[in-house]
């Protein structure tokens, strides 16, 4: 059942990973202290112009927060992924990545030759040399989900950013629903202005749980997402769930 | 609930451009640096689907994310400054008789109306197809759709994460009014939507006027 495909891998702050997560495997990721922040890209693995699309998994759940039974999806109205464990109940789809001016200003500038590996290297540039290594570039690029963050929007919509929402051993299974190229960055939220500079690492492993049951709890959340796993599931004709 | 309305001084008898664009149609247009384009929602509580491009550059384009992000605020109105993912200003909204815009909503698509309303909607007229269409008129294309701005449309988010499809703020003849900080390259849905009570079912067609630079009524 819980057969790992991919061993442990501890990811530290401020870094940055990608792989190729099948349909029915799932990719679980643990806040080891607390705090952490995961931006989050998902591309289609054959097709990359498909990839995650924030408002339509939104619009299409009418949900400003991810939590556990949110499908996210692709702007092609397919399910990429489902947040089939939770134990944070809110990450944030709003806010996006930061970029390394914005860790410049808050912290000063960086370098290799003077903080070595320690470097406050910005998300989004991070994440465009990763989409690099896939042959994609900037306009590659979507809106991400910040996992383990927290921001509310109040009546007039100023948005909140909530430290400490993620308390360690904090996890989040997100179960890929097609061939998936998943991208993540561990720099913290940009609208966390800690003058410390102290990015959190998580934990990820990868293993087979199967594709969405007939009677899987995020495709029955609404009608919506039966309609958006019907669509998925035509995608993937082998795995279609008995 | 909204930001403080602005009105403009631009005199509609100056404008270099003055057209109408049916409901389902689009446009496309280089702004240049210092011209102003003021979009009128004719009738009311109708969804101007836009997204900009660097002119020079288009993988610098429009991101909600870090506008909304830059601002601090979930809603687009007078003030609000349009960015790139890498942080360029593309457009400012300098006048604005509606008070609130989103962009968080997206932009309608064939595919995401069967998810949202059932297979029968397949095969309407979207946002993504217009998009889509005026794209590949600029070499550009389906890479380069991206998170757009709905105009005069009203999607409020709760404090608890829910987000809801209000009536639209908006009434026949409000406006919203924007400067090109760069060359900026404009392409708008003037969004065909037939599903969402948002716009009483019911798309119409919207005004837009381009100035060349913000000359004053005298």
């Amino acid at each position: 059942m819980t057969q790992s495909l991919v061993a442990r891998h501890v990811l530290p702050g401020a870094a940055t990973w990608s792989g190729l997560l099948r349909r029915g495997s799932a990719l679980e990721v643990e806040d080891l202290e607390g705090g952490a922040n995961v931006a989050l890209l998902l591309v289609d693995a054959a097709r990359p112009a498909e990839r995650l699309n924030v408002p339509d998994t939104l619009k299409a759940q009418h949900v400003a927060r991810i939590a556990a039974g949110v499908a996210l999806y692709s702007d092609m109205g397919r399910v990429m992924a489902s947040v089939i464990e939770d134990t944070c109940g809110w990450h944030d789809p709003l806010c996006g990545h930061g970029r390394q001016a914005d860790v410049d200003a808050l912290h000063g500038p960086t370098s290799f030759a003077a903080d070595r590996n320690a470097a406050r290297r910005g998300a989004r540039e991070e994440l465009l040399l990763e989409l690099a290594k896939h042959d994609l570039g900037a306009r590659d690029m979507a809106a991400t989900i910040n996992l383990f963050s927290k921001v509310t929007v109040d009546a007039d919509g100023a948005l909140r950013f909530h430290p400490g929402s993620s308390p360690a051993g904090s996890r989040v299974v997100l179960r890929a629903d097609g061939d998936v190229l998943v991208l993540l960055n561990t720099a913290p939220h940009p609208l966390h202005r800690n003058p410390l500079w102290d990015p959190r690492p998580v934990a990820i492993a990868v293993r087979a749980v199967g594709p969405a049951a007939a009677d899987d709890p995020v495709r029955l959340a609404c009608p919506e997402n039966e309609r958006g796993f019907a669509a998925t599931d035509a995608d993937h004709p082998a795995g279609r769930p008995a | 609930m909204t930001g403080v309305l602005v009105t403009s001084g631009l005199d509609p008898a100056a404008a270099v451009l003055d057209e109408v664009v049916q409901a389902g149609d689009g446009w496309t247009r280089v702004l240049r640096a210092g011209q102003h384009l003021r979009i009128v929602d004719l009738a009311g509580n109708q969804a101007v689907d836009t997204l900009f491009y660097d002119a020079h550059d288009t993988a610098e384009r429009y991101s909600a994310q870090d506008t909304i992000r830059a601002q601090g605020s979930l809603y687009l109105t007078s003030g609000s400054r349009l960015l790139t993912g890498s942080g360029r200003e593309l457009v400012t909204i300098v006048a604005d008789t509606c008070g609130r815009h989103d962009t968080v909503g997206g932009a309608c698509s064939q595919e995401s109306n069967v998810v949202r309303y059932g297979a029968h909607t397949r095969h309407m007229h979207a946002c993504r197809q217009t998009f889509l269409a005026h794209a590949l008129a600029w070499g550009l294309g389906k890479r380069d759709l991206t998170h757009n701005v709905n105009f005069f449309m009203n999607v409020p988010i709760t404090p608890e994460g829910g987000l809801t499809f209000e009536d639209g703020l908006s009434a026949p003849g409000k406006y919203v009014e924007l400067r090109a900080e760069r060359d900026v390259l404009v392409l708008i849905s003037n969004c065909p939507q037939l599903n969402n009570p948002c716009n009483a079912f019911d798309p119409t067609p919207v005004q837009l006027l381009v100035w060349d630079a913000a000359i004053p009524v005298a």
